[in-house]
């Protein structure tokens, strides 16, 4: 770990003119700092701002604080009652310990579980852009197999967001110069192609003060994770549903993916072969089809291809139902 | 049998050669009634409150800090250490470097001599080859990570699948690498059903809580004192001393509590050479905890094995061969092979047998023991074979195993000192609901998941040490007990004081344990699930000799005394005890193997029985329930013999379903190196599991007639949880851990 400075924010204000790197559960980035992954000059610890509430809006949304404890957030009644996938996803999700730390706003940003980002002595180009990516040619059970670039393979490990992707939250931040801005999460992260290292399309100080859950969807909803053992492992592949259905055909569908890409995933083909769709085994593999036609595997990953097929339409047959 | 007592200097000595049968035991005529009691551990207040001082908790003056610095690459020479950078960091001491004092990998467990030195040529990824020191632990990680190792690559043997046909015979050790009986080709090409299957495991490691740490503390008279965190103190010291290039008695390890072992720390690793060499540079104390990734780059791995079974069978499906063939890796120039085949010498009879094993050379971290190095993965095999013989026979597993059941040990031709196998079998399909299986594979789905139940047979090996124990009787009616034992989490202190109490008729609270200082006399150390044998008995042996020395004292014989909460009853007298010791007693015992060992087979023996279910869309595996049955002589303590065999069931279920320490194929690093991707079971993975342990005495074994318990849970458990996929939906993977992957193909629709 190297010597960094230390700043506490007591202003949202204060917080993105500090000029450091934001801290508040610090779940992934401590543990990133003592590898020296992560080698911030400053830390500005923003734990004590008032960002740990949760707001019904009148439009019947939910407005949740960026410091928001994923188990708050997975326990919250509204949450339960109204977003399934989410408080679903959260459960899925790390351990009851790293989920009483881990908040809503850090959880979006956490970093991939990619060995080699994890170990300075291999090639990165996440971590040391142009060093190489050693996923590839290595072994790449957990990476991607959509969105991946020559330049980097790494999945984002989350299970909060694919969720949230899946309900078209928005990302509401501050930018250093006072600025507002809401992003919707499709629009929120980027893929990897010639620049691993940069995920979001937050600018330098711009901080994550609340998400937004548009008015609850109607329909069935659904969180499923499959992973290498029962709890604490990240998802092999995940799928976050949201399906209306009227007279018998699929009227609307939300799905996203986790596992499978650099970001949480959602592909406007795969909703666009279900919807005015009767249920069938035919309408279910083409939405497999549409998910996985640009799909790569790089090796000891290519069973997720797969996979996500098995788990697509056996999430879409339970949506369904 | 040789009971002699005798005086050593001022020490009585109580000595024991197991050279013949020793059919009475004090712990069967005791009145304390302690012995075999479930109790609680007696230092586990200390530890829930963290009072237990573990390796790097000592406190010491002037205390250095270092962190390890490992080679970045697969295979060179160091040119250069480049340290600058470190050096120049705010409290740092100084880089420390001594290429042919540094050790290259840990030492197997019990050798007296150094391990591999010399670290300027680098034979594996992440080898240690300098120490940065700091007067904090921040500023020496900071310095560690500014360290630039330069080296001339070389070329290195990564990929298992491209050397194996390099295989070579390892020289004979302990352990003979091959033995032959008959002639099992023949008789294979001649038998009506046979089974020829090739099983693989991969690298795996004991992924201890504790990591491994030392702090050296060289004393004014030339002493290191070293707190590690270590399995077996004697041989450990000497290894050190030797890699240190001092004499022996020159070094004395602490080792109190160790957070776990599993083998990882049973000789020395490069944490306590690296503390010691930087520490007498500084004059100061050096403490050094291993990171978890250095524990999983450096320290030990169960080697990755390819076997090979072969079984033979009439129509009745009794055998007429075995063949058990196995690959192993290892660094060059490190001769330990993991012994896949050696349950298989006795588990059943045939005529006609082969156990084989080879080892492929290659730049990988060092193979050495993890938790019965053998059987943890040979019965993942050999059990996973006979369910497929089952299956080819139409017989149920256990009959199969019933109608194999040899009479005496089938390779040596001597008799077993005891073997419960079949009333293990019988008593588990009992208590599991074992005619509840459905004997056609892929017969019961519920929803979305296939059901199915497993079974296989635990074997191990019991084996006795040399081993040596002093316990004191003081005035005040206390007894302690010292000892070089350690307790990594098995229960020694517990079993070692029931043992005292039991047999000097004192309430467990009135005897004192003192383990893991080799200023004590030695013992066997915690290894090869000897600890309590050999410990337990030397303790039994002192407390013989103070048994008869307060009979002296009361004017009787033993025989006639009766020794119970403190007082002492013969003659229709009873006095305190205390008042027989005078200034104190004092007694050491000594057990030592003997003939007993060769004119038997000696082991333990248990049945695993698993129900699994198995997701029909994933592959995704959960384990619904376990049972194990064990007969493993005398339980000294119900409770921890039973937490040893929950954890040991717990590692079968990480074997056959989540652990896999993962090689990179261009460089032969550990991938997968730290909790998070090298999956041990959680709780989650981890069901109802219920243990039952049939009555047994083992006159042959030892005086107090117990055997080997800590690494028996584990034989077999992971191959009951493969049968039991089989069972489910008719899948066989013969490539171990069984993951979603592997099953997803074959799944029945």
């Amino acid at each position: 770990m190297k010597t960094f400075d230390y700043a506490r924010a007591d202003s949202v204000a204060d917080a993105v003119t500090a000029g450091g790197r934001f801290i508040a559960g610090g779940t992934n980035l401590i543990d990133l700092m003592k590898l020296q992954v992560e080698t911030p000059e400053k830390l500005v610890d923003i734990s004590r701002l008032d960002l740990n509430r949760i707001e019904e809006r009148a439009d019947g949304g939910l407005t949740i604080g960026a410091l928001v404890p994923n188990s708050d957030l997975a326990a919250d009644p509204r949450v339960i009652a109204k977003y399934e996938v989410l408080s679903r996803a959260l459960l899925a999700g790390a351990s009851g310990q790293l989920r009483n730390k881990a908040t809503t706003g850090g959880n979006l940003l956490q970093r991939t579980r990619c060995y080699y980002f994890y170990d300075t002595a291999a090639g990165c180009n996440k971590r040391a852009p142009g060093s190489g990516c050693e996923a590839i040619g290595g072994f790449n059970r957990i990476h991607a197999i959509l969105g991946t670039s020559d330049q980097c393979i790494a999945t984002h490990p989350g299970d909060m967001p694919v969720a949230m992707r899946a309900l078209d939250a928005v990302i509401v931040t501050q930018t250093p110069g006072g600025d507002k801005r809401r992003i919707a999460i499709g629009d929120f992260y980027r893929l990897p192609g010639d620049t691993p290292q940069v995920e979001t399309v937050l600018e330098p100080g711009e901080l994550i003060t609340h998400v937004e859950l548009p008015a609850p969807p109607a329909g069935r909803q659904l969180y499923r994770k499959v992973r290498d053992r029962a709890s604490y492992a990240f998802a092999l592949v995940s799928v976050a549903g949201v399906v209306t259905m009227e007279g018998g055909k699929i009227a609307s569908a939300a799905l996203a993916f986790g596992g499978l890409a650099p970001m949480p995933w959602r592909d406007a083909a795969v909703e666009a072969a279900l919807v005015g769709q009767a249920p069938s085994d035919a309408v279910f593999a083409a939405a497999a089809d549409a998910l996985l036609a640009g799909a790569k595997g790089f090796g000891t990953n290519d069973f997720k291809i797969p996979l996500a097929r098995r788990v697509l339409t056996a999430c879409l047959k339970e949506l369904t139902r | 049998m040789s009971l002699i007592g005798t005086l050593l200097g001022r020490e009585e000595t109580r000595s024991l050669t197991m050279d013949q049968p020793h059919p009475h035991s004090l712990l069967d005529q005791g009145t304390q009634g302690v012995i075999g009691r479930p109790l609680d551990r007696i230092e586990g207040p200390l530890k829930v409150s963290g009072r237990a001082t573990y390796a790097a908790e000592y406190p010491a003056e002037n205390l250095a800090y270092g962190v390890l610095v490992r080679a970045p690459f697969g295979s060179g020479t160091i040119r250069d250490v480049v340290a600058d950078a470190a050096r120049s960091v705010p409290g740092v001491i100084d880089v420390v470097t001594d290429y042919p004092t540094f050790i290259r990998n840990p030492q197997q467990g019990g050798e007296m001599k150094a391990p591999t030195q010399g670290v300027q040529k680098v034979d594996y990824h992440g080898e240690i080859v300098a120490i940065v020191v700091a007067d904090t632990f921040e500023a020496a990680r900071e310095g560690a990570a500014l360290v630039h190792v330069d080296a001339e690559p070389a070329e290195g043997a990564y990929v298992f699948a491209a050397h194996r046909d390099q295989a070579e015979t390892p020289p004979p050790d302990q352990i003979p690498p091959t033995t032959s009986q008959g002639d099992v080709d023949a008789a294979m090409a001649a038998a009506a059903v046979t089974v020829d299957a090739t099983y693989t495991t991969p690298s795996q490691n004991s992924a201890a809580m504790e990591p491994h740490a030392s702090i050296a503390h060289w004393q004014d008279d030339g002493t290191l004192v070293l707190h590690g965190a270590y399995q077996m103190v004697a041989s450990d010291q000497s290894q050190l001393a030797a890699a240190l290039g001092v004499a022996k008695d020159k070094v004395r390890i602490v080792s109190r509590y160790v957070g776990g072992g599993f083998g990882s720390k049973l000789g020395i690793a490069p944490e306590s050479v690296a503390a010691a060499v930087a520490a007498r540079k500084l004059a100061r104390p050096v403490k050094v905890a291993m990171a978890r990734q250095q524990v999983f780059d450096a320290t030990v791995r169960r080697s990755n094995t390819e076997q090979r079974i072969r079984l033979g069978a009439g129509p009745d499906g009794r055998l007429t061969a075995i063949a058990h063939e196995t690959l192993a890796t290892n660094l060059p120039g490190e001769d330990f092979f993991e012994p896949a085949g050696i349950g298989t010498h006795f588990a059943y009879a045939a005529a006609n047998r082969l156990v084989d094993h080879k080892l492929v050379r290659l730049n990988w971290l060092l193979a050495g023991s993890m938790r019965a190095p053998g059987e943890a993965v040979g019965m993942l095999a050999l059990e996973a074979a006979m369910d497929e013989l089952a299956e080819k026979l139409q017989l149920d597993p256990i009959e199969l195993r019933r109608r194999n059941e040899p009479d005496q040990d089938p390779e040596k031709q001597v008799p077993f000192s005891s073997r419960q196998l079949v009333p293990c079998m019988d008593k588990g399909a009992q208590l599991f609901g074992w005619a509840d299986r459905h004997a056609a594979p892929a017969s019961d789905r519920r929803g979305e998941w296939w059901h199915g139940m497993g079974m296989a047979a635990a074997v191990r090996s019991n084996m006795l040490q040399k081993s040596s124990a002093r316990v004191q009787l003081t005035p005040e009616g206390r007894a302690i007990v010292a000892t070089d034992m350690t307790d990594i989490g098995t229960g020694s202190y517990t079993i070692l004081a029931q043992i005292a109490a039991e047999t000097l008729g004192l309430p467990l609270d009135r005897v004192e344990v003192q383990l893991g200082d080799g200023a004590a006399p030695p013992s066997a150390g915690s290894g090869g699930s000897w600890g309590a044998g050999s410990a337990g008995s030397s303790v039994y042996l002192a407390c013989e000799l103070l048994r008869e020395k307060l009979a002296k004292a009361m004017g009787t014989s033993p025989e006639s005394m009766t020794l119970k909460d403190g007082r002492a009853i013969a003659d229709n007298r009873a006095v305190d005890s205390a008042e027989l010791v005078g200034d104190g007693l004092s007694a050491l015992g000594e057990i030592a193997p003997g003939k007993q060992e060769k004119a038997f087979n000696q082991a333990s023996y248990g049945a695993h029985f698993a129900e699994v279910k198995v997701n029909a869309v994933t592959g995704e595996v959960r384990v619904e329930r376990m049972l194990g049955v064990f007969a493993a002589g005398r339980i000294l303590n119900e409770k921890t013999a039973r937490s040893q065999c929950l954890g040991g069931m717990t590692f079968g279920i990480g074997a056959a379903l989540t652990e896999e320490l993962v090689h990179d194929p261009r460089n032969g690093k550990v991938v997968n190196r730290d909790l998070g991707e090298y999956h041990v079971p959680v709780n989650a993975d981890v069901p109802q599991i219920d243990v039952h342990f049939l009555d047994e005495r083992d006159i042959h074994a030892n005086p107090i007639h117990a055997k080997g318990i800590g690494e028996l849970g584990i034989s077999g458990a992971g191959a009951a949880i493969a049968n039991a996929i089989y069972n489910a939906t008719g899948v066989r993977v013969r490539d171990y851990p069984i993951t979603c992957d592997k099953l997803l193909e074959g799944l029945p629709g």
